[in-house]
């Protein structure tokens, strides 16, 4: 915990601001492009600001030749983010849904993630940032609600982010940009404009690879990232209210390479454990995480590790209130560890 | 027509008054159909996304007229017409719209994915670009079973960037596939015209070695010509063909887009005064004496209710029960264990 709330008091020095998600996430694309003469952003549409606006105002401020579309090719995007992040330039490209991630992933997971090794260090693509809008939005469907995060977790050389809100993401983003690993960066879009807080204007950085307590407790670790963090608070509360349950929740915040050590110190304190995450419960990045407790914390668990998550099923349309693990079954699955 | 090598069709089309009266009802079918869509999604009967072809119906009526239901076609994301075009009926469109058990994919798919197996009708795809190859695959079991058949594979400007596009045409020409890839050229990929987007626009000949041509996308009979012809050229075995049908679309990309920014209101009233390709089989109607404006109008009126009719059927219908979440994941549901908060693998039905 040290580190982070250390970064977030120098933060809290700064001035700060009321901003939401998109704010937050434009303030740093801005601090980037003012700061990094070899910074460039692309993708579909992010020169007249990117359709979450993300990228508003940013090629007016620092030129039409840094912020710039690319034509409809998720592949191609992908492949010349790499090109030019191996020649040493920061590149920031947009997928402008996690959902169409997918023709990129080659280049993502066989050359973004490789070079460094494959080349034995000579060249490296840590220039390389992929922000992509991920997650459910309540209407979203097949195509515009995936958490694609474990496909990418699954590959060493990569590092994968989600924040949970405007401060986190400005923080984790700028830390992203700079980290000298490629980073893919998932943003909830369900949070984009009803996530509003004091953000910091200036330039601050969230460390990368460091969990975040949100709130303290002493009965059950959940464990989630993204906009399920607030799910698993709000079932805390609940929780506390009505059945006496102090839970401990921790937004894993870096995915890849995951906190394991405030993970295993939590699950140590508490001696139970919840994941929770949208996407399908069948090797999902939950079932890394159980694993990995299982292994290091048997004899301390009082109960089974739980996963409550989406179903084994694509993201569905006029079921997504079923599908996705609302607070409800959160705290059926806190019954049910602590009853056990 | 516009030609890359290859021989232009006849400008002298043959139809008849039953064929241009069938047209006009069908096109105009689609329009209403398109704008009862509009309003349902702004009073939220239908969620998600939608996106709507008004403007584009010479395209599906054209095309079917040169065709039979034995030819496959596959599209993207702006399917309800074209799912009329293959024999859908509007009940399926309204009730997969609003998601409901009685839609064409029963409820699952909604706006995006429509599907008629009976007709060859093959979707509904999301995936910009995603059905090109998938169009080569189809056209491969016409060609391997000996059918007089070819495929028709849509896409758009926007897609027309896309890479898996040039490897289906590459792969479509060294096996003389009987593939014809239409691009429905609206000018606009979601907000990017097509000069932003492409280095070449000429859609048309981007199948370098494979012939393509352009026709008036806004002119029924000149897609029926073009479809006919490319048809002809497929399933003579000299392989697939590249057909670019220049039309427009009024609505913006989705209905979450005014499709106002990226283009004037003129340019879009300009289209619908001069282009329109429903009054343009309506004057031609007219003009040849086929039907008096009493009589279209009484059909238009007659249309209209049946749409309104057609609308409240998917209203009154029913949503998919809570199991179908888990139905039609693998062949055999029944296998299928969602496991919820327990590790002990208990099926949900």
């Amino acid at each position: 915990r040290g580190a982070a709330s250390a970064a977030a008091q120098a933060a809290a020095e700064q001035g700060t601001a009321r901003t939401n998600l998109v704010g937050a996430i434009n303030s740093a694309l801005d601090i980037t492009l003012e700061r990094d003469p070899t910074a460039c952003i692309f993708g579909e549409d992010v020169a007249f600001g990117g359709v979450f606006r993300c990228t508003a105002g940013l090629g007016e401020k620092h030129g039409a030749h840094r912020v710039f579309n690319t034509p409809l090719c998720e592949q191609g995007i992908a492949g010349f983010g790499v090109g030019l992040a191996a020649q040493g330039h920061t590149a920031i490209a947009e997928i402008q849904f996690a959902d169409y991630i997918f023709p990129a992933f080659d280049q993502l997971v066989n050359e973004a993630a490789k070079y460094r090794y494959r080349s034995g260090g000579a060249f490296d693509v840590g220039g390389l940032t992929v922000r992509a809008p991920c997650g459910a939005v309540g209407h979203g469907g097949h195509y515009h609600s995936q958490s694609p995060e474990a496909y990418f977790a699954h590959t060493p050389g990569l590092v994968v982010v989600m924040p949970r809100g405007p401060r986190e993401a400005k923080g984790l983003l700028l830390s992203s940009i700079r980290s000298r690993d490629p980073t893919i960066v998932l943003e909830p879009k369900a949070l984009y404009r009803t996530a509003v807080e004091e953000v910091p204007e200036g330039d601050f950085e969230i460390p990368l690879g460091v969990a975040d307590v949100v709130r303290e407790g002493s009965d059950i670790t959940l464990v989630g990232w993204g906009a399920q963090v607030h799910v698993l608070s709000a079932a805390a509360e609940k929780a506390e209210a009505e059945l006496g349950v102090d839970c401990e929740v921790i937004d894993l915040r870096t995915l890849l390479p995951w906190d394991r050590a405030t993970v295993e110190a939590s699950a140590q304190k508490t001696g139970r454990l919840i994941v929770s995450h949208e996407a399908p419960v069948t090797a999902g990045l939950g079932a890394e995480i159980v694993a990995h407790v299982a292994d290091r914390c048997f004899l301390r668990m009082e109960s089974p590790p739980l996963r409550v998550c989406g179903y084994d099923t694509p993201f569905p349309l006029v079921h997504e209130c079923y599908y996705v693990p609302d607070e409800l079954r959160v705290i059926e699955a806190i019954k049910k560890s602590i009853q056990f | 027509f516009v030609m890359h090598r290859a021989d232009a069709p006849s400008q002298t089309v043959t139809t008849s008054a039953s064929e241009l009266t069938q047209m006009y009802r069908d096109m105009y079918l689609m329009r209403r159909l398109e704008i009862a869509s509009d309003v349902l999604y702004k009073s939220k009967f239908i969620r998600g996304f939608c996106h709507l072809y008004d403007g584009q119906e010479a395209i599906c009526v054209g095309m079917e007229a040169a065709l039979t239901y034995d030819d496959c076609i596959i599209t993207s994301y702006r399917d309800h017409c074209t799912f009329l075009g293959r024999g859908g009926s509007m009940e399926e469109v309204f009730a997969e719209l609003l998601g409901r058990k009685t839609g064409c994919a029963k409820g699952k798919g909604g706006s995006m994915h429509m599907y008629l197996k009976k007709n060859n009708f093959y979707g509904g795809n999301g995936i910009v670009g995603a059905q090109s190859p998938l169009g080569a695959g189809l056209a491969f079991a016409q060609k391997y079973k000996g059918m007089p058949n070819c495929t028709l594979t849509l896409y758009g400007d926007g897609a027309a960037n896309q890479g898996q596009l040039a490897e289906a045409m590459n792969m479509a020409a060294l096996w003389d596939l009987p593939v014809v890839f239409v691009c429905e050229n609206n000018h606009y990929g979601m907000g990017t015209s097509e000069d932003r987007s492409s280095k070449s626009a000429l859609y048309y000949t981007r199948g370098d070695y494979v012939p393509g041509m352009k026709a008036d996308g806004m002119d029924a009979l000149a897609v029926k010509q073009a479809v006919a012809y490319a048809k002809e050229h497929c399933v003579s075995g000299k392989g697939p063909f590249v057909l670019e049908l220049d039309t427009y679309r009024y609505h913006g990309h989705s209905m979450s887009d005014p499709g106002s920014t990226y283009r004037t209101r003129d340019e879009v009233s300009g289209v619908r005064q001069e282009r329109d390709p429903v009054d343009r089989i309506r004057k031609l109607l007219l003009e040849h004496d086929i039907a008096k404006d009493t009589e279209l109008k009484a059909w238009e009126k007659d249309i209209r209710k049946q749409i309104d009719k057609a609308v409240d059927f998917a209203k009154a219908s029913a949503l998919p029960e809570a199991g179908a979440l888990y139905e039609d994941v693998l062949v055999d549901a029944g296998d299928i264990t969602a496991r919820t908060v327990s590790n002990d693998y208990t099926p949900l039905r």
